[in-house]
């Protein structure tokens, strides 16, 4: 289980305007700033629970994380993991955590990848039984077979991902942390990626707590959501409470033989408008208002469809509206 | 999950795995020993000009000046200070020290044997080739080789060097903590250190007065008192005096380097990402 409370961090960031004067004046009197990375941050997590803790950049994601991993000492507050503080028993409590920096590589550059493993095995003292069942598993599950042998430099960026979350689970800890575990990997190695995270949760129950800026990892992977703007705690709920909250609207797609005119009642809008006499026409609608089925009857006796879709909001525009909200 | 694995294991794979990587560079290696050929046979001659002026002003023999000059290239990967493992460097300056810091082990030691094996690859791959040409150099150029007691001794004082001058380097990886870039630091601390260790002249030839405050420093064991002892020149007590400073030094800096390093990781600020 995972205890934070009142969790606070303050970095202190030199400012200067641009300028041989200025620059000049800064050797004698430098101007700093503080800037709260992390302010009264809280919040609980059960074991087993995958959460995706989202925000923009510079909100005090990469910062908690690294508090949560024993990285980072911070200036004021509580966070216990399976009992442990990890800044102060640090060695004791990375032996269970697990972490995959997606921006920063583990793996020994010049030597192959088995190498690397086998080097995390003795590091983290993992018995053979142990660490050769999470071996298998890992390498059948991410398909490594083929480049465990492959020095890590050789390596293209979605192969050496999965080597890297399978490097972080071979001591088999109850805690992964990710941060960012997709960014600049291709569509393919995404999926394959967030499918193993699911499994890893779903089969062996592991925590999970994700830190991304891509909304579809979210939407796959998170149960429940954590929203950090400028190191505060804005939100922290499940995904569909966030949708219901912020978004009551749904896009109505429809293809039409033929365009025609008609009052729209209180709620909808026409958006987009495609083609000349006839084609796709864009709505939204409050749901609030007028429900989707409503909207999509009062459609269909006026005009003549042939292809209708209904979308949510996507992912990103709702996490925008969230930072406009906030106003992060 | 808690077994009887016991914790050395952990640093002597580190170990391992760093002494296996060194060794697999053999193109650095062979520029190395070409390099180690080239310097010793200039300062062979360029020492040999000196003796023909006169020989009675300096404090050992030919002989053992050549010697002195062998046993240092063929050991230049442990000796030389400045040839440090960049990697620590570029871990603090990056924000990658993130992941060492994830590590159920100590950043210290681990630092402390991964730069031991680095050099210690290094000298294996490179002295056979240099050791073996300089024994079958003609008189009185060659390389001496002295009985058993005073190679053992030898082996023993290098090795301390080695710890000596790991935690030497260390001091300076951790100061980066607070510096971020220790280019600086790094080249007026290991010139320094060349030059108080008898890297460029022995120590022999320096004045008396000085020679007893080098010797009380912790540069005199990082590389003149094994090569002293190996070509005779520390003898009885002085000998026992030069491996119990090397003792001493090695338990202050690696005494002060633990404590610095736990402080300096109350501090650190992992950047980015």
């Amino acid at each position: 289980m995972i205890e934070v409370e009142h969790l606070c961090k303050t970095f202190t960031v030199s400012r200067r305007d641009a300028g041989i004067r200025q620059a000049v004046s800064a050797l004698f009197r430098r101007e700093t700033e503080k800037i709260r990375a992390l302010d009264d941050v809280s919040f609980r997590i059960e074991p087993g629970e995958m959460v995706g803790y989202i925000g923009p950049n510079g909100a005090g994601k990469s910062s908690t994380i690294k508090v949560m991993s024993g990285i980072l000492t911070p200036d004021s507050g509580v966070c216990r993991i399976n009992g442990l503080v990890p800044w102060k028993q640090r060695k004791e409590h990375v032996r269970r955590i697990g972490v995959v920096f997606g921006q920063r590589s583990q793996l020994w550059w010049d030597i192959p990848v088995i190498d690397s493993f086998m080097l995390l095995k003795d590091i983290y003292r993992t018995p053979d039984a142990v660490f050769h069942k999470n071996l298998s598993q890992l390498t059948e599950m991410l398909s490594l077979q083929e480049i465990l042998r492959t020095p890590a430099r050789q390596l293209s960026l979605g192969q050496r991902m999965r080597c890297e979350i399978a490097a972080s689970l071979l001591h088999e800890p109850a805690v992964l942390f990710l941060d960012e575990p997709t960014i600049g990997l291709d569509a393919a190695s995404k999926l394959a990626v967030r499918d193993f995270i699911c499994q890893l949760n779903r089969e062996k129950g592991t925590t999970i707590i994700l830190t991304t800026h891509d909304m579809q990892d979210i939407e796959a992977l998170a149960g429940r959501i954590i929203l950090i703007g400028k190191g505060k705690i804005l939100m922290d709920g499940d995904i569909e409470d966030f949708r219901r909250q912020l978004s009551p609207v749904r896009t109505v797609t429809v293809s039409v033989r033929k365009f025609a005119d008609m009052v729209l009642p209180d709620g909808v809008q026409l958006v987009q408008k495609q083609g000349e006499t006839g084609g796709r026409m864009i709505f939204t609608t409050d749901t609030g208002k007028v429900a989707v089925p409503q909207l999509i009857g009062l459609l269909s006796e006026k005009l003549e469809m042939y292809d209708l879709s209904v979308e949510n909001v996507s992912m990103d525009a709702l996490v925008l509206s969230l930072y406009r909200k906030y106003q992060i | 999950m808690q077994r009887t694995y016991p914790q050395w294991r952990q640093y002597l794979t580190l170990f391992k795995i760093r002494f296996i990587a060194g060794l697999q560079y053999r193109a650095a290696a062979l520029a190395g020993i070409m390099t180690q050929f080239a310097w010793g046979g200039m300062t062979v001659l360029l020492y040999r000009a000196f003796y023909l002026a006169d020989p009675a002003a300096f404090p050992q023999s030919f002989e053992a000046m050549c010697s002195y000059i062998w046993i240092q290239q063929a050991f230049l990967a442990i000796f030389m200070v400045w040839g440090m493992d960049p990697e620590p460097f570029n871990l603090i300056k990056s924000g990658d020290i993130a992941y060492e810091l994830c590590r159920p082990v100590s950043i210290y030691w681990m630092w402390f044997v991964k730069s031991s094996a680095i050099r210690l690859a290094k000298a294996v791959l490179r002295c056979m080739p240099l050791l073996i040409f300089a024994l079958l150099l003609p008189e009185p150029y060659r390389l001496i080789l002295p009985d058993a007691g005073r190679l053992l001794l030898f082996a023993v004082s290098v090795l301390l060097a080695l710890v000596n001058i790991v935690a030497f380097t260390l001091l300076i990886y951790i100061s980066t903590f607070y510096t971020l870039d220790s280019t600086g630091l790094r080249s007026l601390l290991s010139t320094l250190a060349e030059f108080l260790s008898g890297g460029l002249i022995p120590l022999p030839f320096f004045p008396d007065s000085l020679q007893r405050v080098l010797a009380l420093l912790p540069f005199a064991g990082m590389e003149n008192t094994p090569l002293q002892l190996y070509n005779g020149t520390l003898t009885g007590s002085q000998a026992a005096f030069g491996i119990g400073m090397q003792l001493l030094w090695a338990a202050v800096m690696i005494g002060t380097g633990v404590v610095w390093m736990r402080c300096a990781l109350k501090n650190v600020v992992a950047q980015g990402g």
